[in-house]
């Protein structure tokens, strides 16, 4: 209250060509500032009708845990950018697919989030299936090693691991299988 | 007597002055000064395009070849300004086509141009030379074809961060065989693939291109093409970092970087796949700037990269650098004078990211050059503010965004106005300063007082009352632009400070306590000024004096009231459906 006190007393010397008061027509001398200001676009336009019609006393309160227009105060080319990364990497809670390895009894599975790079990948298939899948080489796919690696794409074809940029090949991949190296070669073919 | 020297004469000693500021203050010395200096003025800045008109500003100044116009209020780039506000760029287009036959740069931020007006400048100025078009919207591919195909001198287009309607890629196929004075491409903001081909080809006929910035379609493995085509190159924006598991493309990117002596610059960095950062460590020596603000790559890999730039001055980048790539940043870049680290998450703190105010106060410790912080964190304490104060008493920009809006001093669960108020005191050539977190009335009070230098504030979800707004226009001298969002700041400090309106380019209110009464009052007292009040959700009364209004934006003008304001615009001086 004393702090609003030495508010007005600061604008007593202020000629104002109407008495401007900050409460609402119809209250006493001492109006009190009281507004409830949110981020809520909508909360504003709600202020002005209530200040209008009559007297509502509104406390202020805290945003609400929703999104605020333009806060905060990132530009939206580059929020675009990073919120299409996100919902693409955390769809659910993970990016399972089925792992088969010829000749092994039975499959496993396998979260493709938890890699941020082909490098990475291989290195968790070889561990997982204690197998060495030999390395990639644009020319000649997996040729001169004992395994080499494919998946299924969306479209149901079985494409060879490592042609395309890691994040592509993570929102198409279905499911990966570990070929014996000499099957593999039919694929490596039509390079 | 210095009046007496002949006219020629001081023009020449004119000529060496090339600030506005300086340029500005020559023009009222006298009227024979004001006289020689209009003749001779070649460069004009008008921070906002609606405080002038193209005929006043052709009127005084006839001999201009260069013009840059600022449009939209900065908070356009908030979202906060709707659609179809203003800042056309046509009417001044069209007028410099009639007037300047002679112009040869043209920079845009913030405004609306069309392919016509492209074609227009295309067509119009012979010796067209640089065309910045920065944050703007309204045009196409179309319109860059007429550039590219008319404009044989054009040294430098910059697109930078624009809107572009992408219709095709093959505009920069427009560019004649003749064509080899390009110096600067920005086309970073496109979204689309251009024709390869044709970019290849540009290069290739552009031996001064000294600038180049790609988009995010340009794959990896022709990067290294481009980069044997123009090893002369200063400044590099990649596209897309990533390729698959490519040997070959990485030896070849490899051995491009290697052949890049001038390299100084670097961003880009779209998609990063970290296997393929090693590629451009040769350069990294020689690193000046680095934009890493859109590779979502982890501390480690930052940080190796950090460690090979000694020479770093200007750094982007995202808040997965975390504390501990800042403190490497704090002992290996002793030059550093400007950082920015954007938020990987707009809302939540990622759990995975440890960015805390640690890291901002290690650089403000180790790097005795830093004058230009923004930081994007979660939390900050009031002696953080205050250590980095007193390291940082240099400071001239100084933009700190907390992300949840009115969050405390994490430690004591104070307001933060002691450590903005120490920021204010210490830095005394802060010319820029952005506030969040938990603030009461003192801290405005700090910077009423201390804060002399301060040319441009942002303020949100800040203050208890007018006397915040009051302290800030009575005492903040230098300041010329004022933006305030959801703040109890209204009628009373507002009508207390008109006059210091008139000495200030823009003021911006939104989700504020100002009624239409005051907004009246302040039209009637202060015509220079154009007083706009935005009224999206069509709910104003003009007739209720208490009615509080959305949005307000007040700039001083020579122009008078603007001739194109949407309909969601009021002012005093519309006709009756718009009339406040």
């Amino acid at each position: 209250m004393d702090q609003k006190r030495s508010t007005l007393n600061l604008f007593d010397n202020i000629d104002l060509a109407t008495e401007l008061r900050l409460g609402l027509p119809g209250t006493d001398d001492q109006p009190e500032i009281k507004i409830s200001i949110s981020g809520n676009k909508r909360s504003s336009s709600e202020i002005g009708s209530s200040t209008c019609k009559d007297e509502e006393e509104s406390s202020f309160s805290p945003p609400a845990k929703e999104q605020v227009v333009g806060w905060p105060p990132v530009r939206s080319y580059r929020k675009n950018i990073l919120q299409v990364k996100k919902t693409e990497l955390e769809t659910g809670s993970g990016m399972y697919v089925k792992v088969s390895m010829d000749g092994a009894p039975y499959l496993r599975k396998l979260d493709l989030k938890m890699y941020k790079s082909y490098e990475e990948l291989m290195k968790g298939l070889q561990e997982m299936f204690k197998c060495i899948i030999g390395l990639y080489s644009e020319r000649e796919g997996y040729n001169g090693s004992q395994h080499a690696l494919t998946y299924e794409d969306k479209d149901g074809d079985w494409m060879l691991v490592g042609d395309v940029p890691w994040e592509m090949f993570i929102s198409s991949c279905k499911r990966l299988r570990i070929m014996k190296s000499c099957e593999a070669r039919g694929l490596g073919d039509f390079l | 007597m210095v009046y007496s020297l002949p006219e020629e004469v001081l023009e020449h000693v004119f000529s060496f002055i090339t600030s506005d500021k300086d340029r500005n203050v020559v023009s009222v010395v006298c009227k024979s000064w004001y006289e020689i200096e209009r003749w001779c003025r070649r460069k004009v800045f008008i921070g906002n395009c609606y405080a002038v008109s193209p005929a006043i500003m052709i009127r005084r100044f006839p001999e201009v070849r260069s013009v840059e116009l600022k449009g939209k209020p900065h908070f356009a780039d908030f979202n906060l300004v709707p659609e179809g506000w203003g800042g056309y760029a046509c009417s001044w287009i069209d007028e410099m086509s009639r007037s300047y036959p002679w112009l040869e740069e043209i920079r845009l931020k913030r405004m609306v141009i069309t392919d016509e007006s492209l074609e227009l400048i295309s067509t119009s100025f012979k010796n067209f030379r640089v065309l910045v078009l920065s944050s703007c919207e309204g045009f196409s591919t179309d319109g860059l074809s007429a550039i590219a195909a008319n404009c044989r001198n054009l040294r430098e287009l910059d697109l930078q961060e624009s809107e572009v309607m992408d219709l095709s890629g093959h505009w920069l196929s427009h560019f004649p065989d003749t064509f080899t004075s390009l110096e600067s491409l920005n086309m970073s903001c496109l979204g689309s693939e251009v024709s390869f081909s044709a970019l290849e080809r540009l290069v290739a006929m552009s031996p001064n291109l000294k600038t180049l910035r790609l988009n995010r379609a340009v794959p990896l493995g022709k990067l290294s093409t481009l980069l044997q085509q123009a090893p002369q190159l200063v400044e590099l924006g990649t596209g897309a970092y990533s390729s698959g598991i490519r040997s070959d493309v990485y030896s070849a990117l490899s051995k491009a970087f290697l052949g890049c002596k001038e390299l100084k610059g670097l961003s880009g960095f779209w998609d990063v796949d970290p296997s393929y950062l090693p590629a451009f460590f040769s350069v990294c020596s020689r690193l000046t700037t680095l934009n890493l603000s859109y590779a979502t790559i982890r501390s480690p890999d930052i940080t190796k990269v950090i460690n090979l730039c000694p020479n770093l001055q200007r750094l982007l980048v995202l808040d997965h650098i975390e504390d501990s790539g800042l403190n490497a940043l704090a002992l290996s870049c002793k030059n550093l004078q400007e950082l920015r680290v954007f938020p990987s998450d707009m809302y939540v703190a990622d759990a995975n990211v440890t960015l805390t105010e640690q890291g901002l106060v290690s650089v403000t410790q180790g790097c005795p050059k830093l004058q230009s912080v923004l930081y994007f964190c979660h939390q900050m304490s009031n002696s953080a503010l205050i250590t980095i104060a007193k390291n940082r008493p240099n400071l001239t920009c100084f933009r700190l965004c907390i992300i949840e809006p009115r969050t405390p001093d994490y430690l004591t669960h104070e307001p933060l106005d002691i450590g903005f108020g120490a920021i204010v005191k210490h830095c005394k050539n802060l010319s820029r300063l952005s506030l969040s977190g938990l603030l009461t009335d003192r801290v405005f009070e700090y910077i009423g007082t201390h804060a002399k230098k301060l040319d441009m504030l942002s303020i949100a979800f800040a203050g208890d009352s007018d006397l915040g707004l009051h302290h800030v226009l009575s005492g903040c001298e230098s300041l010329k632009k004022l933006e305030i969002r959801d703040c109890p700041f209204g009628d009373t400090a507002l009508l207390a400070n008109v006059a210091k309106l008139a000495t200030m380019r823009s003021l911006w209110m939104s989700s504020c306590a100002v009624s239409i009464g005051a907004c009246k009052i302040l039209s009637r007292k202060m015509p220079m000024l154009n007083v706009e009040v935005i009224d999206e959700n069509g709910t104003l009364n003009p007739k209720l004096d208490n009615c509080l209004v959305e949005k307000l934006y007040v700039y001083r003008t020579v122009a008078g009231p603007r001739s194109d304001m949407p309909g969601y615009i009021w002012t005093m001086d519309r006709d009756s459906a718009n009339k406040i």
